[in-house]
């Protein structure tokens, strides 16, 4: 599966950041060469192997519905670019 | 020997016997830090203030007599580690400026063992890279020879440990790097069993396989240390609900009969001569001390670096879409609407390597790219699990290098990142199969490099890991050599 400097427009844009022409086409060519390697997996006889997603099998661990949280969201907004009557600020979405 | 070289074993006997106060120690460690950090970078914060207000507290503690386990020994974290008292960076422009809300579980745990934290580390941004090169905050260099990278992610922690400039450091291994870097620059580095140190507070890369771990200069030390960062956190879904245990009780145990795996796999051609050799040496120390070898075949292990850079990067790029510019972290001055914001505040925020491993992980996640290489991955995890699960079978340890080569030349593999990723080959299946793992000194090539053993048991197999390394620390001083001739 070749990946094309379009795949690589694409895929910026998905992951949100900003890549100009002479960028895409450094990153366009560091990926070919990520992609020769990982295309080695196709050697593997997979058919039948149940996918691993995880080194453990334990089941998730369930615990009561209650609030354990203390209200800190001036603590957590200390951090933030732009904050307003505790609110992160983000230019303007809506006309 | 000067206590300011001292093992974290020395240094607890010391300070309890009052042959030094953690106050005078502490002061002459942070004296040796400011003056190594001009040339090897190895912190990105040090805070002097703070460390010497924890050391009184120490010592007050110890002159009461109800000092905790660890009481005034001063360690350095990792920058991936949050901590509450200074800021955590990950090595990056994104968070540079940032300062976290709480202290990680592992900080925690270590605080409340009376450790005294005199800063935080370099390290490879966000823990993506083998060199520690990727740092925005510049690389760090090897203290054994400052023309060499002191290997990645957790380069910091490693050459401040190696230089010693503190006795034991946190780290992080998502596919290598505690194990990489403490092979290259000399000293022990342990990465523990998957969920046995919660991530609660560990700025996430790739979730399934990072893991807290420790850089100490003896395999007694990481048990000391890892004692007070292990322990069930039920703030972390995958830490594992099991009683805490002490890690060094076994230290003493003899090695007779000992069954060690030699996966013919990691020792092929790609090995460098003097790697090869040492690591030969470092086995008949092994047979000497009573332990027996058996050839194991790992056939799918080849695979563990494709299958990592498909499944580590798209983690990430699930984890680091939280780098928007909104609620924490860089955000670009200018900007024409959000989504211009968002991509330009990244584009800033990143540096090369990450934004590489963020695209190639958007790329595998992608509509119709989905099965081909993420559940591919997915599925050759499981082969080289398999593989592991039979191993252990037949043998009690696996051994081989750390890694093929030694400590390469700063800027050798910059433009080259396929070839600094096939560096992690012995590495990366440990993370895979959450597995633990431990370097330890075994010798030096030809231009004076350390060269590591990678000593790898089944899961929770920490306390096997560490007596087998205690019994060869016993009967050799490969740990006890240091940078520029003291030990």
């Amino acid at each position: 599966m070749a990946l094309t400097l379009a795949d690589v427009a694409r895929i910026a844009h998905l992951a949100r950041l900003e890549l100009d022409a002479t960028e895409a086409e450094v990153v366009h060519a560091k990926l070919q060469s990520i992609f020769a390697l990982i295309d080695a997996l196709d050697t593997a006889d997979t058919s039948g192997v149940e996918p691993m997603a995880h080194a453990q099998d334990l089941a998730m661990p369930l615990r009561d519905d209650v609030v354990t949280e203390t209200d800190q969201h001036a603590v957590f907004q200390r951090g933030a670019p732009a904050v307003a009557d505790g609110l992160y600020l983000v230019p303007k979405v809506i006309e | 020997m000067e206590v300011t070289d001292a093992t974290v074993a020395e240094v607890v006997a010391a300070l309890r016997t009052k042959e030094v106060s953690s106050v005078e120690l502490t002061r002459a460690l942070l004296a040796r830090i400011e003056a190594a950090q001009p040339h090897l970078n190895a912190f990105i914060t040090i805070d002097a203030e703070g460390a010497l207000a924890q050391a009184a507290a120490a010592d007050a503690a110890l002159a009461r007599g109800d000092a905790p386990t660890l009481a005034g020994v001063p360690i350095a974290h990792k920058d991936v580690l949050m901590t509450a008292s200074m800021r955590t960076t990950c090595g990056s422009r994104m968070l540079a400026n940032y300062t976290a809300p709480y202290d990680a579980h592992v900080v925690t745990g270590l605080r409340a063992a009376g450790t005294v934290l005199v800063g935080k580390t370099n390290m490879d941004e966000f823990a993506m890279g083998s060199s520690n090169e990727n740092s925005f905050f510049g690389p760090v260099r090897n203290p054994w020879n400052a023309a060499h990278v002191p290997g990645g992610s957790s380069g910091g922690s490693a050459a401040a440990v190696a230089a010693r400039l503190v006795p034991a450091a946190t780290g992080t291994d998502t596919g290598g790097s505690i194990r990489q870097p403490a092979s290259f620059t000399g000293i022990c580095g342990l990465k523990p069993t998957y969920g046995l140190c919660s991530r609660y507070g560990l700025v996430a890369y790739a979730s399934s396989l990072d893991t807290p771990g420790v850089f100490a200069r003896t395999a007694q030390d990481c048990g000391l240390i890892l004692n007070a960062m292990a322990g069930h956190d039920p703030r972390d879904a995958t830490s594992l609900p099991r009683p805490r245990e002490d890690c060094t009780r076994d230290l003493a145990q003899p090695l007779t009969g000992l069954r060690i795996g030699l996966p013919r796999q990691y020792f092929g051609d790609g090995v460098a001569a003097d790697v090869a050799r040492a690591v030969d040496a470092a086995l008949d120390e092994f047979r000497a001390l009573g332990a027996v070898t058996v050839a194991i075949d790992l056939p799918n292990v080849g695979l563990s670096v494709p299958v990592y850079y498909v499944l580590a990067p798209a983690e990430a790029s699930s984890n680091l879409s939280r780098f928007d510019g909104v609620r924490y972290g860089h955000r670009a001055a200018h900007y024409t609407d959000l989504v211009d914001m968002y991509k330009k505040s990244r584009a800033e925020g990143f540096g090369a390597e990450v934004k590489r491993r963020i695209l190639t992980g958007t790329y595998v996640l992608s509509h119709g790219y989905y099965d081909a290489y993420y559940v591919k991955a997915q599925k050759v995890r499981r082969l080289i699990a398999d593989d592991f699960t039979r191993a252990y079978a037949q043998c009690d340890v696996l051994m081989g290098p750390v890694t093929p080569r030694t400590a390469y030349r700063l800027g050798e593999n910059a433009d080259d990142p396929v070839q600094m990723y096939l560096g992690d080959i012995f590495t990366i299946a440990g993370n895979l199969t959450g597995t633990p793992g431990l370097s330890i000194p075994c010798g030096f090539d030809r231009q004076g490099l350390p060269i590591g053993l990678l000593i790898q048991g089944p899961a929770l197999a920490e306390a096997r890991l560490l007596n087998v390394a205690h019994r060869f620390q016993q009967a050799t001083d490969w740990h006890s050599r240091a940078p520029g001739g003291n030990s």
